[in-house]
């Protein structure tokens, strides 16, 4: 137990998240907010200690403070161990080397002595960008099972949205003979979640060949799955069922959202028995006054509702005031609608204030598109923002 | 100046029965997603107060899971932090040190290691029956600079304002803030001055007043430490003016329990500045309001599916109201699970009640219907 871990999860947290705009300006896609008191990076975390994995590295580039302040000592997701945890791994100076990661595969090149470190057998990798569900100890049992050099979590996808994925064209067996990325006409279904589980001997291997590339663009997608393919080394698909949702633009993180609502939600975190775990802070109950409307909703500590609350996913500490009316909309921690305002198809980030009779957005049915206003702005009382704005200063 | 602080989990236990049956009085669920005891720690740790001792008596299970390794509190340190002092009970024949213990005096003489080790240089004790957010660093520099022997928080209460079921301290307070009477009767009418029982003194008199206890066999507290001392020594009122509530009876209990519905009150407790209330976290999910749902005026945690309609009422983690229930002035505690077309009026459920389908139960506010931990109605 103190010696060596079998499995090691690596979590690509580095990614910028450019199509999230406004929402990452000024942190990284994973620390975003979700379905009010979550971050998009708990899931993976809450996934892998629901699986048993507690040795989770974290591999940070793009604006980490956030990051590293969220995951601390991984207390939260019960990663505070002496022996494994969850480590950030941010980019070093080596004796060779001082690099910015530069693409998926090379970042984990570059952290090679961390899993040896554990003395791993496999290796997980996961990205820390996407909103999902998955026992990866299953996963990992398939892997030894099937003798796979390399298993690739894929999820089937309307053939009409097959082109937007990485497609694998698989074998009766499982087995991949094909991988294609975004492919224009795609002949499989089955899409790659991006979470790998590679036989550690196999990873190092085909990482250091492509390491000493220098025409590579040192990914796993376009380098490392397509060169062990053709090297005849054992791919398997692992076929998931359930709920998986990229959230890497606004369209899809707004929905992911909604996701949460309904009679029947396509994504419960009601399952006590696959908790999602999150850092926050000590807030209060919520209360909801006396004039207060709140219907389909999903509303968490720390919030003070007296206005119209509908259709809306809201964080801790919203305050929604008398005569406010939020619809169709996510409104992440600390932010405040002010008396009269409307907020309506819109996503607005961490501790905006929306002045008293302000306008954000448009009915969704009307709408082009969701608005988005970043963390830290005002609306001043009265404006009017219109409808699909991106707003990240006022 | 350095303070340590002494929590006295169970010297009310018997004020709800109903409720400390199973639990210490620390531990009793109050406003949605806290413990009595939350106040006290709080109050403590926002204070910079990080060496804790806890004395519990009996019945302290439900108090250890809580309270753990202290971590919620931030109190998970090498040194200091919290320390939970159970009864010091020995397997040997010694008279007044082999059993458990009647009094706050002799709870004080099972925590004597506490106070001899903890090496700061006062002391401050805190019941668990207050509901209160306080800055105790403004008590410990009003004690050090008056030089007074002890001080002790104290509450004006205007008539009409207040109930008790059971005697309280009731204090004369003169007007250079020197306590001159201390009276422990149940207060009936008009303006009164009583004691939170949250008091300061200083480490080494706390010493002496523990071995002099031993030595003469005293009992009391307040009769032969605190009012045989008021003309002898300086002891002063501390005058606390925020919002205060104090845990005397079931009754007491709902009607404190709905002042969170009132907003000063809320305020005061939950978003005051810095000074927040920590808790044991459970990582419940948000609560859902589903399309059928109407909420109005009440208090809710997180983790509830609220399907019904739910007015005045205080909710705590993971309480399902089904479709049609109507729940009035109720206070749900965790895991209460209410069917269907049910309407419930002034019930107070503790912990895993069930209530099926198209039950009517009603209750007063003055005597709330009590359904016990994990029965099914």
């Amino acid at each position: 137990m103190f010696k060596k871990k079998e499995c090691v999860a690596m979590l690509l947290a580095g990614g910028q998240g450019s199509r999230l705009y406004a929402l990452t300006q000024k942190t990284a896609k994973p620390s975003v907010s979700f379905g009010g008191k979550y971050r998009i990076i708990d899931f993976t975390l809450s996934n892998c200690i629901n699986s048993g994995l507690d040795t989770v590295g974290v591999l940070t580039q793009y604006q980490p403070l956030l990051l590293n302040d969220y995951i601390g000592n991984g207390l939260p997701w019960d990663l505070d161990r002496t022996f494994g945890g969850v480590k950030i791994l941010p980019p070093y100076q080596g004796n060779q080397h001082a690099d910015w990661y530069k693409g998926t595969a090379n970042a984990i090149w570059q952290n090679m002595e961390f899993i040896n470190r554990y003395d791993a057998k496999y290796v997980l990798i996961l990205s820390g960008d996407h909103i999902y569900k998955m026992n990866y100890a299953k996963m990992l049992d398939f892997h030894k099972q099937t003798g796979a050099d390399c298993s690739i979590a894929v999820i089937d996808v309307p053939i009409e949205e097959a082109s937007r994925f990485g497609i694998m064209s698989t074998n009766e067996d499982g087995s991949i003979y094909k991988f294609s990325e975004k492919p224009k006409n795609p002949d499989s279904t089955k899409a790659s979640m991006g979470i790998y589980i590679f036989t550690k001997d196999k990873l190092q291997k085909y990482l250091e060949e492509d390491s000493k590339n220098p025409d590579s663009a040192n990914d796993f997608g376009k380098n490392i799955i397509p060169n062990m393919l053709a090297a005849g080394e054992k791919m398997m698909a692992y076929p998931f069922e359930g709920y998986w949702k990229d959230v890497g633009t606004i369209r899809s993180l707004w929905e992911a959202n909604m996701d949460l609502l309904g009679e029947q939600p396509a994504l419960s975190l009601l399952d006590e028995g696959w908790r999602i775990f999150s850092r926050h802070g000590a807030e209060a109950p919520q209360f909801v006054g006396e004039d207060a409307i709140v219907e389909n909703s999903s509303i968490t500590a720390g919030a003070d509702i007296c206005g119209i609350v509908r259709n809306s996913v809201l964080g801790p500490d919203v305050v929604v005031e008398q005569g406010a009316i939020v619809e169709d909309s996510v409104l992440m921690t600390g932010v405040t609608v002010k008396a009269g305002a409307t907020v309506r198809y819109s996503i607005l980030d961490e501790n905006v204030t929306v002045g008293q009779n302000a306008t954000v957005g448009e009915y969704r049915m009307t709408a082009s598109e969701v608005t988005v206003i970043g963390a830290d702005v005002t609306v001043p009382d009265g404006t009017k923002v219109p409808a699909g704005s991106m707003i990240s200063e006022m | 100046m350095t303070a340590a602080g002494l929590i006295f989990s169970n010297i009310h236990d018997q004020s709800i029965p109903e409720m400390t049956r199973i639990r210490t009085m620390a531990s009793i669920p109050y406003g949605c997603r806290y413990r009595l005891i939350d106040f006290a720690l709080s109050n403590m740790v926002n204070s910079d107060i990080t060496n804790v001792g806890i004395i519990t008596h009996y019945n302290y299970q439900s108090l250890m899971d809580h309270v753990g390794n202290g971590k919620d509190w931030d109190l998970a340190r090498r040194s200091g932090g919290i320390k939970i002092l159970p009864p010091y009970v020995t397997a040997y024949e010694n008279v007044g040190a082999n059993k458990l213990y009647e009094n706050r005096l002799e709870a004080l003489m099972g925590a004597v290691n506490f106070i001899n080790k903890c090496g700061t240089d006062y002391i401050v004790l805190s019941d668990c029956d207050v509901i209160l957010n306080i800055d105790l660093n403004r008590v410990l520099e009003d004690h050090v600079a008056s030089g007074a022997y002890m001080t002790i928080v104290t509450k004006e209460l205007e008539k009409g304002s207040y109930r008790f079921e059971k005697p309280v301290s009731v204090l004369k307070v003169d007007e250079d803030g020197r306590i001159v009477d201390l009276e422990d009767r149940c207060p009936e009418r008009g303006n009164v001055t009583i004691s939170t029982n949250i008091m300061v003194i200083s480490r080494a008199d706390l010493q002496n007043v523990v071995s002099d206890a031993i030595a003469r066999g005293l009992k009391s507290f307040h009769k032969d430490i605190i009012a045989k001392n008021l003309k002898k020594k300086l002891i002063r009122a501390y005058k606390f003016d925020g919002a205060y509530s104090m845990i005397s009876s079931l009754a007491g209990y709902f009607e404190s329990s709905m002042k969170l519905l009132e907003g000063d009150m809320r305020r005061d407790l939950f978003h005051n500045g810095d000074r927040r209330i920590y808790t044991k976290i459970r990582n419940s999910a948000p609560t859902k309001y589903a399309s059928t749902a109407k909420v109005k005026n009440s208090l809710l945690a997180d983790g509830c599916v609220i399907e019904g309609t739910v007015e005045n009422c205080i909710l705590f983690r993971n309480v399902h109201v089904g479709k049609g229930t109507v729940v009035k002035n109720c206070i749900l505690l965790q895991d209460t699970y209410v069917g269907a077309n049910a309407d419930l009026n002034c019930v107070i459920t503790d912990k895993n009640v069930v209530i099926k389908d198209d039950r009517r139960l009603s209750g007063h506010s003055t005597m709330p219907f009590f359904i016990g931990k994990n029965e099914t109605v």
